[in-house]
């Protein structure tokens, strides 16, 4: 495989990679660290790449398992992860959140989700794979992932609502 | 879309049993800017979603390794250390030779010292003899 050729194949899906490496590991330069030596590594195991199916759902598993590994040893090291540690200045992403308080609140709340529901929320409601799409790249089954993204979604309702009462009263 | 719709696909997506397809038509119906008031929550959900999907990995992307100039790097090194490994001894050796050389030097001086000391002795010899040649082994002539 030729540089160019791995390129186009990687290109449709880096920004996924980005994505959910962002949402497991929260900062941003975490996250690009992180596509980056995901790419690369990709990149090194060219030769093998034929031998699967899907190579995007190939790289969304070294995602999350180069993520959880990286949120392991920062734990193991004492250095937890915390969302104000990681100030975002200047992301588009952060401006658009601002204009709407509660867009940032949804945020915030998926944010402190368990790891595993922060990844299929993520996974399925931004990225919009298929459940079956998602049960290969995480190993578990269709059934299990449907009850933590149903888990997942009601958290984020429930928490949101109980604020939304709050701001008005 | 008629709100008794919106709503049961809602209770839908909360048991996780929508489709991919439905819940685009969500995100739809969300992103426009009529909605039900009691529902007005869902649209900070949905909004969040469809903004996170427009974040974008904007470096480039590095294929050249960063380990293949640490490997150049340790050849170097390697190289730099053997060099002055080699340059060490090299001066080493020649402060030896120096100070076997200079060692040399002051034994032989030692040596010529005591030459000299002799022949200072052997010279006045040499007056005694003449003189004794001047008194004794003239009449000879």
């Amino acid at each position: 495989m030729k540089q160019s050729e791995f390129l186009k194949t990687v290109m449709p899906f880096k920004d996924k990679v980005f994505r959910v490496a962002k949402r497991l590991l929260v900062s941003t330069e975490e996250a690009e660290d992180a596509t980056q030596e995901l790419l690369f590594k990709l990149w090194r195991n060219k030769e093998k790449l034929k031998e699967y199916k899907s190579i995007e759902a190939f790289a969304m598993t070294m995602t999350k398992n180069y993520c959880f590994d990286r949120l392991k040893s920062k734990q193991a090291s004492n250095l937890k992860l915390v969302h104000s540690n990681y100030k975002e200045n200047n992301t588009s992403l952060d401006r658009q959140v601002e204009l709407n308080d509660s867009v940032s609140k949804v945020h915030e709340l998926i944010e402190n989700l368990p790891e595993q529901q922060k990844l299929i929320i993520q996974l399925r409601d931004i990225e919009e794979y298929e459940f079956d799409e998602i049960a290969k790249m995480l190993n578990l089954k269709p059934t299990a992932i449907r009850v933590t993204l149903s888990r997942a979604r009601k958290t984020i309702r429930e928490q949101l609502l109980k604020q939304h009462k709050y701001g008005i009263s | 879309m008629e709100l008794a719709n919106i709503e049961k696909l809602l209770e839908k997506y909360e048991n996780a049993e929508t489709t991919i397809a439905e819940e685009k038509e969500l995100k739809n119906y969300f992103s426009n800017g009529s909605v039900a008031p009691h529902l007005e929550g869902y649209q900070a959900i949905f909004g969040y979603f469809s903004t996170s999907k427009n974040e974008r990995y904007t470096k480039t992307i590095q294929l050249n390794s960063q380990k293949k100039s640490w490997k150049w790097l340790t050849v170097a090194a390697s190289v730099v250390l053997l060099v002055s490994v080699y340059n060490g001894y090299e001066n080493i050796q020649q402060r030896k030779a120096e100070r076997v050389y200079a060692e040399t030097i002051d034994a032989l001086e030692l040596l010529s010292t005591n030459l000299n000391k002799g022949n200072v002795a052997i010279a006045q010899l040499q007056r005694f003899e003449d003189t004794t040649n001047k008194i004794f082994k003239q009449p000879k002539k």
